[in-house]
Parts: structure tokens; sequence; C-alpha cells
């Protein structure tokens, strides 16, 4: 309690010390070399500061994705550098040296899910697209995760008080302020997390327990058949295909997958097939129909025959 | 007595109804499994129909030939009767989707009159080119809605019986995420959407002879066992389970499986010459430690062991603690798309976790490439002129037909997305546009 008391003073003077209304500038970059296809608070600031320039015009979402590589490119281009698509010493410094940063500004509003832009020589306010439903439902998420950052007697106070507070946190008082989460993750060209949520439970009801590479051939196979002009074409009509999966039929498929089930999935997603293009496969301790083992066999993973 | 028959008659009666009660029981639930399976197709068919319509819908956005704009009109045509036809399938008697279904028979409408049409004598107009990019626009906002919805129906474990039964209760009571959902998807009025597919060397059928570049004698199991030892680092007495493949193989392979501390391995390894094709480590991975560029470099140095060395990257992406690296052979600087070469590297302590060049051996061979007879410039005329070109190179792709072709490859964005497109070097016409599409927003 006491703790908690001394804290609140001490918020409470430096908020009082920051009376006036302006968003701080902050340069931070860690030391790594970042590429396209990089994740992470360093991407949000790279973004940021392209946005400044107006190198960079979509949502700065912490993935460096080929917009911004083209953004870096021109920047590199524009200012005389080896064009490379690379944020290194030069690329990071010359940044740092012609924009600023307004971590907080970016923060808040990530955080709070809101469309937003970091634009230089306009006001920041004007670049933030408030929508109310949606900010709501988000901010109620996120209590949890702020909480350590304002004290409970801060609740009444504006959120524009509670920016204030965190970024002076951010200049060194409190040094654990937890990095900028990205909004947006890489995916496989063509496929939606959700696909692989959905081939993450069908492989989970179907192999757990499988050595992982069994568990990789179960999703390889699903994409085999995606492929294969005698299946349908999509994730969900290879799956729920009446009586493909086991799984399926019996509603297994409804249990909630483990991180091994969509490690798998993603291994298969990007290319790696344990089963030689199979596009069957059956257990040979449980198997009733002699059809399937009249299939040319490619080998067997774990307890399951893969054919084709 | 009469007592005693009268209580067995009870009891038998009893059993039997117990019994039929629970058959009763477990059939009912069956059913509801495969009512619920059905609904749940029918409707990831439809976000995945809705998310390819507005993928194609964008890729036509950069189309510039007639000879591509009309089949992909027809696509988008297919697309969308597709997905009205998803849409009946589910549950939504009683919930009003007429707005996305007329969304749906509008731009069916649309790409049907657009594809018949001869695009010589009546290229496509300006107001036409406008509405396709308004229909892209609200395409895309109702696929991150279905996308949304899709996300929570997996997250809560959502069932579609259930939303039937509140439907039917008129229950609305308890907060239900797919009724709410789709009625969001309805207040987007305009426009449904389409979307991406197209894994270079995955989906065309290879006309080329594949693994014909593999050389080398036939190896025993027990060398096969030899080369696992000596590319993990095992001692002798670690147990391999060595499998041979059968005769459903393309490719006669080597599959070892491995314990090694916290690590289990697979690797592949061809029979001819023991080349190792592939291998996949799983272990639990820590926080990540190493840059993705850090990474990368672990990865170069594993292609240089492995003795591949005029490599392009194609592609490195992080995802959660691994980065994965996509890279192309090169020949005199034109980029080989078929032969690939994946490798995944743990980013906490910076070991190379994962490697497959099972691509590379199916295509690769030796390649006479000629001199193109069009220049870059001349290439360049045939990009549509909305595209705003920033990188290009000249690289040797498989076309639908599966055959490969020396094609220019154009790097070009519009607005805020980038398209990789592939102009024939001799012919200059459109080989396919592709969508670069590899970030996706987190939903809910």
């Amino acid at each position: 309690m006491k703790g908690k008391i001394v804290k609140c003073l001490m918020t409470l003077m430096i908020i009082s010390a920051m009376s006036h209304n302006h968003w701080h500038v902050s340069h931070a970059f860690s030391p790594q070399v970042i590429q396209h296809g990089a994740t992470g608070e360093d991407v949000v600031e790279l973004q940021a500061r392209l946005q400044y320039l107006g190198f960079f015009n979509s949502q700065i979402d912490g993935v460096f994705g080929w917009g911004t590589y083209w953004a870096l490119r021109n920047f590199q281009y524009e200012y005389g550098m080896k064009i490379d698509g690379l944020a290194g010493e030069q690329a990071k410094n010359k940044l740092v040296e012609v924009t600023k940063y307004h971590k907080e500004f970016v923060r808040q509003n990530i955080e709070a899910g809101r469309q937003f832009t970091h634009y230089g020589g306009m006001n920041l306010e004007d670049q933030v697209k408030y929508d109310s439903s949606k900010t709501k439902a988000k901010e109620s998420q996120q209590k949890g995760t702020t909480e350590q950052k304002a004290p409970e007697s801060q609740n009444q106070q504006t959120e524009k008080n509670r920016q204030e507070s965190n970024q002076i946190t951010q200049d060194g008082e409190l040094s654990t302020e937890a990095p900028i989460e990205p909004t947006a993750v890489n995916i496989p060209n063509g496929f939606s997390q959700n696909d692989i949520q959905l081939m993450a439970q069908t492989v989970y009801g179907e192999a757990r327990g499988e050595p992982y590479e069994g568990q990789v051939a179960i999703a390889s196979v699903i994409l085999n058949r995606i492929q294969s002009p005698i299946f349908p074409d999509t994730v969900s009509g290879v799956i729920y295909e009446p009586l493909a999966f086991t799984a399926v039929a019996d509603g297994q498929i409804y249990l909630t997958p483990d991180e091994t089930a969509k490690r798998a999935v993603l291994d298969a997603i990007n290319g790696w097939d344990p089963t030689g293009e199979a596009i069957y496969y059956f257990n040979p301790d449980t198997a009733t129909s002699s059809w399937i083992w009249s299939r040319p066999q490619i080998k067997r993973i774990g307890k399951h025959i893969f054919c084709n | 007595m009469k007592r005693w028959i009268g209580m067995i008659i009870l009891s038998i009666g009893l059993i039997v109804t117990a019994i039929w009660g629970y058959r009763q029981f477990t059939e009912k639930e069956s059913l509801i499994v495969q009512t619920e399976n059905n609904y749940q197709r029918a409707f990831h068919d439809l976000t995945y129909h809705v998310d390819l319509l507005y993928d194609k819908i964008g890729t036509t956005l950069a189309l510039n030939t007639k000879d591509t704009l009309s089949p992909q009109m027809l696509e988008i045509w297919q697309l969308t009767s597709q997905a009205q036809s998803d849409v009946s399938q589910l549950p939504l008697g009683l919930l009003p989707f007429t707005k996305t279904e007329s969304f749906l028979a509008d731009i069916g409408e649309f790409t049907y009159h657009v594809a018949i049409r001869d695009l010589d004598d009546e290229p496509l107009s300006n107001d036409e080119s406008e509405r396709l990019s308004s229909l892209y626009e609200s395409a895309n906002e109702i696929r991150k809605e279905l996308r949304t919805v899709q996300h929570k129906v997996f997250s809560d474990q959502l069932r579609w019986v259930d939303v039937e039964l509140a439907l039917a209760n008129n229950d609305r009571e308890q907060p239900n995420h797919i009724i709410d959902g789709f009625t969001a998807v309805e207040e987007y009025t305009s426009g449904f959407d389409e979307s991406h597919f197209h894994n270079l060397s995955a989906d065309f059928p290879s006309q080329q002879e594949s693994f014909q570049s593999i050389d080398g004698e036939s190896i025993s199991e027990e060398k096969a066992g030899r080369l696992i030892r000596e590319q993990f680092d095992l001692t002798d007495d670690l147990e391999i389970d060595l499998q041979k493949s059968g005769k459903g193989a393309q490719l006669p392979t080597y599959s070892g499986s491995f314990t090694h501390e916290d690590q289990q391995g697979y690797v592949e390894i061809t029979e001819k010459g023991g080349h190792i094709l592939s291998y996949m480590i799983s272990r639990d991975l820590s926080e990540e430690t190493i840059s993705l560029n850090d990474a990368e470099k672990k990865a170069d140095q594993l292609l240089k062991e492995q003795g591949f060395k005029d490599v392009k990257r194609l592609r490195s992406s992080q995802y959660d603690h691994t980065g994965l690296f996509q890279y192309a052979v090169s020949q005199d600087d034109v980029w080989i798309y078929p032969d690939q070469i994946l490798i995944k590297v743990a980013l906490d302590t910076g070991d190379v976790i994962g490697f497959s060049a099972t691509d590379f051996y199916r295509n690769n061979r030796k390649r006479e490439i000629e001199e193109p007879k069009l220049s870059l410039d001349e290439a360049k005329k045939n990009v549509s002129s909305s595209l705003n070109i920033e990188d290009q190179h000249l690289a040797i792709i498989e076309d639908q037909a599966g055959n490969e072709v020396l094609a220019y490859a154009f790097f070009g964005t519009l607005d805020q997305d980038t398209y990789r497109i592939f102009i024939d070097a001799n012919t200059g016409s459109e080989v396919f546009v592709e969508l670069m599409h590899d970030v996706e927003n987190k939903w809910g």
C-alpha cells in the first residue's frame, strides 16, 4: 500500500511538471539490422520514421512487409545511400537525424487499435481516426496490461494525462515497460491465420501424440489434396469433405490445438513435406477398408502409412 | 412369485429403455456433429472464397492485357457463384443476408458482362475501372469482417447449431458473435472481396522429368545412418529409426528420425548419392536473442556448406521465434524460381532447425538460358501503366501449363499493394500477376 501511494505521488508530481501538452520525441532503435520479414518494436519505429517523411503510407503495424521495403529503398535512394532495403547503421542514423519519432503517441494508438498516421509537419492529434465502438472494446481488453503502468487512483484522469505519465517512464525512471506489440503477423502468401488455425485443429485431432514429422505429414496431406484435381480446392473443402478425416467425423476437430500442431502446419505450408506428396494415409492397426491397402505406399511415419 | 416375475419384467424393461435411450443419445450426438461439420465447411469456404475474390479483383487492377483480363473476369464470376452457394448452405434463413447476396449478384453480373464482351472493340471504360476499385475496397471490408467472425468462431469455439437454436428461439439475450458478426457484414452494402493463392512452385504440375539431376551411387541403409550421424554430430549409440521408402515414392529415399536431448529430428536422404533432401528439428523455443538479419547469416553459412553458391533470397519472414528463408538458385543472374531451397533458423540459439532442398532437387537440371528477345524497356511497356515499378530481374518460371519460361519479373506497387508481374521475355505476354500478401492483421 505504501509503495502504491509513493508511486502515485511521484506520478502526480511528474504530471504536474509536464503541464504543457505535446508529444514527447524519443529515439531508440536497437543495434540490429532490420530486414524484410522482421517484426517487433524496431519495425514500428522504422515505419513511423519513414512515414514521418512520407515514404511509408500504410498502417504502422510492426511487420516489415513489402510496403516498408519499398519505403526504405526509396528513402535510401533519396538520401544517396546504397539501395539494399536493409535498415543498418547508416540508414538508422540518417532516419534518427532527419525525423522525429513520437513513441508514446504511436504506442497509445496501436494499443487502442486505432487507425492513425505519423506524418511530419502535421498535427499528430489530427491524424488519429477515433472509432468509438472499436476503441471501447479494445480498451476494456487492455485494462489488464495497462493497470501496472497507471495506478488505480489515476483512473479518473483523462487519457492524455495517462499518456504523459507513460512517456516519462519511457525516459528511464521505470525502464520495465513492455515493448510495443505489432498488430499484424507474417503469413505464407495466400493463407490466413484462420486457415492455419483450422488446419491445426485437424492435425491436433488426427495426430496429437504423434512425432512432430507425423503432424507435419498430416498437414502436408491436406495441402497435397488442395493441389490435387480430384479433391476440393480449399482448406475447409478438403477438411470437411464427408468421411475424409476421422477427427472431423467424431468431432475431435473442435478441440483446442497446441503450439506444436500450429508449428507443424506452418512448416507444411512453407514447403516441408515429409510424406513425398502423399494424398492418403491410414492407420494400419485400425484401417478396415481393403481399398486403402491397395494404394501404392510411400512410407510410414509414426503410426500412419502414407500413400498415393 | 408373481411379484418376482413382475420385478424381473420391469427391470428388463428398464435396461432395454436405458440401452435404447443411450443409442438415441449417441445417434443424435453424431447427427449434430455431422450437421455442424456441414455448416462449418460452408462458412469457412465462404470466408475463403471471399478472400480469394478480393485478391482476384486486386490482381485484375494490375492487369494490362486483354488476353489475361477476360479469363480473370470469368474466374471472379465463378468465385462469386461459389460464394453464393456457400451462403445458401448456412443456417441463416432467419437472418437477413440480402445485401451480401445482392452484392455477390452485382459483382457476378459485372464480371460476366466484361468477360464475354470483345475487349478489343470495347475496352474497360474509366467508369468500369473505378467501379472495380471501389468493389475492391468494399470487398476488403467484408473480407475483414468475415475473417474476424471466423477468428471468434475458433477462439470461442462457437457452434453453428447453437446459432440455429438461438435463431429459432429468437433468443438474442446472450451475446452471439456469429449473429452479431453477420449483422456487421450486412452493414457494408457495396462489396465483397477476392483474394490470393499462388504458390509458385507448388501450384503447377511440372512438365519436366522430376529429380533428374540427382547423381551418385545408391547408398546402403548403414551408410545413410552414418551420414545422418555426421550431419547432426550424433554418437554411435544413439538410436536412429531408419526407413526405406516404399514403391509409391517418386524418389527412393531413406528417412531417419531420432531424439537427441530435447530435440526431435527427422531427416530425408536420397538413396541415390545420399543427398540430404530435407530435415526438421523440433524442440521448445525460448525468447529470441538474435535478429532476423543475423539468422540469415547462419542460413547463408549452411547454403555454402551444402554447396549452393549462387542463390537469391525470395523471402525472409519472422514467425514467433523462428526465421524462415526461401531462396532460388540463380544462373548468370537469372533467378530460377523452380529451384527453391528453404531454411529455418531458431532465433533463440541461432541453430538451423529446418532445411529443405526437395524443390531444388525435383526441378534442377542443366539449362541453356538464351538471350531474351525483348529488352527490359520493351517488356516494361507490357506492364499496366497504373503500376509504379520498383524493381525487376530476369527469371525462369513455370507457366500455368507447367513449362519453363524465361520472363522478366517486375515488382510494382499500386496504392498499398505490391504485385509481382511476369512478362514473357520473348513474346511480351503477361504470364501471370501475383498480389504479394504476406502480412495479415491480427483478427479480433
